[in-house]
């Protein structure tokens, strides 16, 4: 038994090794933004252990920058994380096995390439024990927290922000989100009605409004365009997994 | 270690109640529906991007033609590159175009 446990959990920690590679620039560079932001090392760090989200980090940044109220911030973090609830649903019925205790600790760590790889997992027909779930996320967790750090103490020795373009390095980050969502039914309608009433908001209310503007005409001009009917949620879920 | 003073610290821990309850709400409250209206989910579905194409919009025209020209060479680049090439021809973009223009 243990020592099957542990040959799942060094399979877990195997299949983590790609996504920790792969995520490394971004941990570094969202510690290295952060304290370009204001936000001091320590603060960058609670933000990865305790959130640990990188895109929805990365908008919290940006807005702590233009003193939007907290409950503003608050709830565009919630927003951005929103694709987790539909993670969430499928990958419940495949954790059934777990324990309470065992799935509160899991769902904590249901990142983007977690939800995939448990997915990839699954699809292969192999079961998925909380040994190599926790295999596969502890490491990511913990490097995640490590390029953070790095990131923001490497990020205070640079002097001149504003001539590395640092400052705008997080629209070109939002915007290649915004394009690796263009798959998606009804992507490009979505994206002009909110960008042109975001744009509207901006000069008619000011920031931080357009944000929360821009964002509910885009989700109203979406229920508009798809017309009636029901999906069963398993379906619904299958509309592809972003690496956000 | 922490100013606990301060409200960064306080909006952290709300963040990070908010994305913990995105994590766990799917389990225990989406999957108790059978079905799902096309409309509520079409518009779950559009959160993520009407919330980023908002955040980005403005900075198209409200900052400079660096700026705006450095936005419309990464949507280009997001065609073919991934996340990591996107940035990179991103950064050589507003560096290169702001020692340019000013």
């Amino acid at each position: 038994m243990s020592f099957d446990r542990n040959a799942q959990i060094r399979q877990g920690m195997r299949d983590s090794l790609t996504v920790v590679i792969g995520a490394a620039p971004f941990g570094l560079l969202f510690g290295a933004l952060a304290v370009d932001n204001g936000m001091s090392v320590s603060e960058a760090v609670l933000m990865s252990a305790t959130m640990y989200a990188g895109a929805s980090q990365m908008v919290g940044l940006d807005l702590f920058g233009t003193h939007a109220a907290p409950w503003l911030i608050v709830f565009s973090i919630f927003a951005v994380n929103f694709r987790h609830i539909l993670y969430s649903a499928t990958i419940g019925p495949k954790i059934a096995g777990f324990s309470v205790a065992q799935k509160t600790i899991a769902f904590f760590f249901l990142v983007d390439p977690q939800f995939a790889e448990a997915e990839r997992r699954s699809e292969q027909g192999k079961s998925i024990s909380f040994a190599w779930y926790m295999g596969m996320a502890l490491p990511f967790y913990f490097s995640w927290i490590c390029e953070t750090a790095l990131g923001a103490l490497f990020g205070n020795l640079i002097s001149d922000p504003h001539a590395l373009g640092m400052d705008f390095l997080l629209p070109i980050y939002f915007l290649a989100l915004v394009m690796g969502f263009r798959r998606r039914r009804n992507w490009f309608p979505v994206v002009i009605a909110s960008g042109l009433a975001s744009i509207a908001a901006y000069y008619i209310i000011g920031s931080p409004w357009h944000v929360s503007v821009g964002a509910l005409f885009g989700i109203a001009f979406a229920a508009i365009l798809a017309g009636q009917g029901q999906l069963p949620p398993q379906e619904a879920t299958e509309q592809g997994v972003e690496n956000v | 270690m922490f100013d606990s003073g301060s409200s960064v610290v306080w909006i952290i821990l709300a963040g990070a109640l908010a994305t913990y309850a995105t994590r766990v709400g799917g389990h225990l409250v989406l999957s108790r529906f059978q079905h799902i209206p096309r409309r509520v989910m079409a518009a779950l579905d559009a959160v993520p991007a009407a919330v980023l194409a908002s955040l980005v919009a403005p900075a198209i025209v409200s900052q400079g033609w660096a700026e705006a020209l450095t936005l419309a060479i990464a949507a280009v680049a997001a065609l073919r590159f991934n996340m990591a090439g996107v940035l990179l021809v991103g950064a050589a973009s507003i560096i290169t175009l702001r020692a340019l223009l000013g």
